[in-house]
């Protein structure tokens, strides 16, 4: 099998990895979140008038929390991902092993799921 | 791109719900009936929705020095259209909304059209007109996702600057200059985010044609002509 993809793939990452290690070793940039900026621009053109017409319901009550369920949130995709990924490669093996190789289209995967 | 609970004045909530709420319900009704006559899809549904979850959970530190996040949903879009994947999106939105305090109740409607809805047409447009060029079919998947991304933080920034006109009246030009500043907090944050979601997501589907390009194929997303050149080359 190719591996093409992956190398080009693991090669962005990487680019994009060093330069967020020189980039946050050479300048003094806080990584805060784009998305709380607005905040600060709407001040500015409001001229700090703004007011949300509505708060958060709940509030994750610190930052260790936040990532908690942030981290909780990747951990259910990925388990999603993860499970389906390895349901189909192993079907697909077995189904070739037991003498459907040659088949475009296994019979039996239109009936399951 | 997520804009934050109560960010929005009750008019523009109201307005974005209204174009939202439609494609949502048009989106669950594409859904149940895709389910009804595909059972077999719903791994795939699941895949689709858990990569938006992933990949929208993740703060990637980018090129500006802030933390922005990818969308996932390129994947869905491409596979299932833009329609469900509103429907997708408007899960991890709510999920996001309750628990995270990331993004909102009132602000779902302008969040759901953003990401849920622009972006993947943005991602469907492109996959579709890619696939009647030469390109390299993972390359085209890398395209539909990046531009999709990075479309959905252009109608973020769309949403605020309307809102938030310069000066506070609604004239084209004050849109404009508004536009600029909070297209300079999400554009080039999300310029090299949008190339790391296209390539995850190309890779992605690489996997998806791997082990499973039959469905894809019956769901006319793929040819079976493509699907043949492809594993020809990868398998």
């Amino acid at each position: 099998m190719s591996r093409k993809l992956e190398l080009i793939v693991l090669a962005v990452l990487l680019i994009f990895t060093a330069q967020f290690f020189y980039m946050s070793s050479t300048t003094d940039a806080e990584y805060g979140g784009a998305d709380d900026m607005p905040e600060g621009v709407i001040g500015e053109i409001t001229d700090g008038t703004f007011e949300p017409i509505a708060k958060p319901i709940w509030e994750p009550p610190s930052g260790e929390i936040e990532s908690l369920l942030f981290g909780l949130q990747a951990a259910i995709g990925a388990g999603v991902i993860g499970y389906f990924f390895g349901y189909y490669r192993a079907k697909k093996n077995y189904e070739n092993e037991l003498g459907y190789k040659g088949k475009n289209k296994p019979e039996g995967d239109k009936n399951s799921i | 791109m997520h804009i934050m609970e109560g960010f929005l004045p009750a008019i523009w909530c109201i307005v974005w719900f209204a174009i939202s709420i439609p494609v949502i319900a048009f989106g669950v009704y594409k859904l149940n009936k895709l389910v009804k006559e595909k059972r077999e899809i719903l791994p795939l549904l699941a895949v689709a929705g858990a990569f938006i979850f992933v990949l929208s959970s993740l703060k990637i530190p980018s090129v500006t020095g802030s933390c922005s996040h990818p969308t996932g949903t390129g994947i869905g879009a491409i596979m299932f259209g833009p329609a469900i994947t509103a429907v997708l999106s408007t899960i991890v939105l709510i999920y996001q909304a309750l628990f995270l305090a990331h993004g909102g109740l009132t602000t779902l409607g302008a969040n759901v059209l953003s990401m849920g809805i622009a972006g993947p047409v943005v991602s469907y447009l492109i996959y579709k007109a890619g696939m009647k060029t030469k390109l390299n079919f993972y390359f085209i998947v890398f395209l539909a996702a990046a531009f999709g991304d990075w479309a959905t933080y252009m109608v973020t920034s769309t949403q605020l600057a309307l809102a938030y006109p310069a000066g506070g009246v609604l004239t084209f030009g004050a849109f404009l200059s508004s536009f600029g500043k909070f297209a300079a907090v999400f554009a080039f944050t999300q310029l090299p985010l949008a190339i790391i979601e296209g390539a995850v997501s190309a890779l992605l589907f690489k996997y998806v044609v791997d082990v499973k390009s039959d469905i894809l194929v019956e769901m006319k997303v793929l040819e079976d002509s493509v699907v043949r050149k492809l594993r020809g080359i990868s398998a």
